[in-house]
């Protein structure tokens, strides 16, 4: 049950939902950019929402498969295929074994996820598979994948064989008929509807909490935070989002005490250039810090790519944890449709296979 | 009955800022009840108690900041007393305890909490219940009944250092800087005891305070790119430890043959925030048997 990488594309890491609990020691937190993607993609190959997965960004890799695999790919489109045929995102994909899965560059989105059936095995540090690569922790070797790395999944869960009889049922109920064998993939025909996706786009508008030092800044800069746009600038990567576009200034200069800082933390340098805090942030900051990206919009911030431009709207902490919890449940609401869509014998639903989301 | 209603109900439905605003208002209003020594809401409030020092804000929408005071050295033993607590007790959805300089910042999950305020708010119900209310609320209640005078004791960690020499390559430049002689920049060094407010920066780092301003020295103009673990800095007022190589601008002036940080270990850091940190210093030969050892 192996990978091998062929090429590695320009960022590919194991990662999991963060590495919790040690942060007090200065272990960042690490794991997914974009949570809702990486756990889409868990969910549709039978997965636990935590298991270890693959982020890949910008530009994809090529990933051999020794043997049949359960796989989804969610979040950006690198134009997966396998044998030059597209492989569709949202969906479980059954990859036959012996195949190239070969993704380009992102045409929407900045990183796309990959599960596997069975979670990649990676030896967990600190109760994490994700990669810090900055300390070389976790992951795979506590790095990036490079050419001819080996990776190896684990075993099937009940709910990845139900998926993956599903998928082979649903060929063989086809009305173009059978052939599933000679076949490099198959995909299922359902997806997630892209009614509960997010819409990626260049210039997303993103909704903040004031931050604990926003009373600090000066009218202008608060007017411009709320009203002007921000740049993705070229130097963003998996600890933070370096913003260009106008000066933030405070009222007066003050030496701040660290304390802990988290995703979404926009803090401002001296320079008046705001950073908004991703993945791979430091644990404690000591920049005052104007704004806090909620969390259900980081999604959307790790899904643009530099030179986008970003807007911001002020929301409140009651609609921020409401929109939280209302993206939990419809992550629930995915996993008990899967189940659902897999449980029941294809034929009762009445040629639901011409369906396609 | 739940929390703390007064602050609960009135804050409710009201933008933050203002919800803050009201909340020290009501603080203020217990402190003076505290400090009479007077039952408050049916509970005994006790004197000296961490709920007059605290000010709770939302850190996102994930995490609750706790502020504890102006200055690390009051709010020092504030900090300790409650992480110790939290660590003990641990709040519904508590997901880890993470302290500042004066400050600690409580990670919780919202989706755990949710189930929590829709009994307790049956009879007064309100348009959403927000897990954050809940957790402010719990947060005032164990406020209210801790001291920082029950601190746990703190840790003391004798951390053995090269001073000198290879191991600390800027311990001239520190002396020339300060007017003194090497030997008592090490003295100085080595006689006062630190405490550790927080762990940052890097993992394992700790941010020491109560360092001699006889012996600071600002940090250097070209950053080394290379500093190896162990290495003993100073920069400004601060001394630290380099607990992994990494590029850094501090004056080195010794290496200690400790590890700060091992990954495999749990936890993973020698030093934790609370902990008393003495230098020792040891010759050449010493850290290299010690080295040797590892």
């Amino acid at each position: 049950m192996t990978i091998i990488v062929h090429k590695p594309g320009l960022l590919t890491t194991v990662q999991d939902m963060g590495r919790y609990r040690y942060q007090r020691y200065g272990v960042v937190v690490a794991g997914a950019m974009d949570p809702f993607a990486y756990a889409c993609a868990n969910i549709l190959t039978g997965n636990e929402p935590s298991a270890a997965a693959l982020e890949i960004t910008m530009v994809g890799p090529k990933l051999w498969f020794a043997q049949d695999a359960l796989v989804a790919i969610c979040g950006a489109d690198m134009s997966p295929a396998i044998q030059g045929e597209r492989v569709p995102l949202w969906r479980p994909v059954l990859v036959r074994a012996k195949s190239l899965l070969e993704f380009a560059s992102a045409r929407e989105g900045a990183r796309a996820y990959l599960a596997i059936n069975g979670g990649l095995i990676v030896e967990q540090r600190m109760g994490s598979s994700s990669t810090y690569l900055r300390a070389g922790i976790g992951g795979y070797a506590g790095r990036a994948l490079i050419e001819g790395d080996e990776l190896v999944w684990g075993r099937s869960t009940a709910a990845g064989a139900a998926i993956r009889r599903s998928l082979l049922q649903e060929v063989e109920d086809s009305p173009h008929g059978g052939g599933a064998a000679d076949r490099p993939f198959i995909a299922a025909r359902w997806s997630i509807s892209s009614r509960a996706l997010p819409h990626y786009s260049k210039h997303p508008q993103v909704r903040f909490l004031p931050g604990p030092h926003y009373g600090m800044f000066r009218e202008d800069s608060l007017g411009d935070l709320r009203q002007g746009s921000y740049v993705v600038g070229p130097q963003s990567d998996r600890m933070g989002y370096r913003l260009e576009g106008k000066r933030l200034m405070l009222r007066e200069r003050r030496e701040l005490y660290s304390e802990p800082v988290t995703a979404g933390t926009v803090q401002v340098p001296p320079d008046g250039m705001p950073i908004v805090l991703m993945a791979d942030r430091q644990t404690t900051g000591g920049y005052p810090v104007i704004a806090q990206v909620i969390s259900v919009d980081l999604p959307l911030l790790a899904q643009t790519p530099p030179g986008g431009r970003l807007s911001f709207r002020q929301v409140d902490i009651r609609e921020a944890q409401r929109l939280l919890l209302a993206e939990r449940r419809d992550l629930a609401a995915i996993r008990a449709g899967v189940r659902m869509r897999v449980q029941s014998a294809p034929w009762t639903f009445g040629g639901c296979w011409h369906e396609r989301a | 009955m739940i929390g703390y209603p007064l602050v609960g109900r009135r804050c409710r439905g009201m933008d933050s800022a203002r919800n803050q605003a009201n909340c020290r208002e009501l603080l203020q209003d217990e402190w003076c009840t505290a400090a009479r020594g007077m039952r408050y809401n049916g509970r005994k409030v006790r004197r000296g108690s961490l709920v007059q020092h605290a000010w709770i804000e939302p850190l996102g929408d994930r995490a609750v900041m706790v502020r504890l005071g102006e200055r690390p050295d009051e709010t020092f033993q504030r900090i300790v007393t409650l992480i110790a607590y939290l660590d003990d007790h641990p709040l519904p959805g508590q997901v880890e305890v993470v302290p500042g300089y004066t400050s600690v910042a409580i990670y919780y999950d919202p989706a755990e909490i949710e189930p929590l305020i829709e009994t307790a708010d049956r009879l007064a119900p309100v348009e959403f219940p927000c897990p954050y209310d809940y957790v402010r609320d719990r947060l005032l209640d164990i406020l209210r009944t801790l001291d920082a005078r029950d601190a746990p004791p703190a840790r003391e960690v004798e951390i053995p250092v090269c001073y000198g020499g290879d191991c600390g390559p800027d311990l001239e430049d520190v002396a020339r800087l300060n007017d003194l002689t090497a030997q008592e920049v090490v003295e100085i060094h080595s006689s006062a005891s630190y405490v550790v407010h927080m762990i940052g920066f890097a993992p394992g780092f700790p941010y020491l305070g109560g360092m001699d301003p006889r012996i600071a020295a600002p940090r250097r103009d070209a950053p080394r790119p290379s500093v190896p673990a162990g290495s003993v800095g100073i920069a400004g007022v601060q001394t630290g430890v380099y607990p992994i190589e990494t590029p850094g601008g501090w004056n080195v002036i010794g290496r200690t043959p400790l590890k700060l940080f091992q990954p495999e270990r749990d936890p993973p850091s020698l030093l934790r925030a609370g902990d008393i940190v003495r230098f020792r210093p040891i010759s050449k030969e010493a850290y290299a048997r010690w080295e040797g050892q590892a």
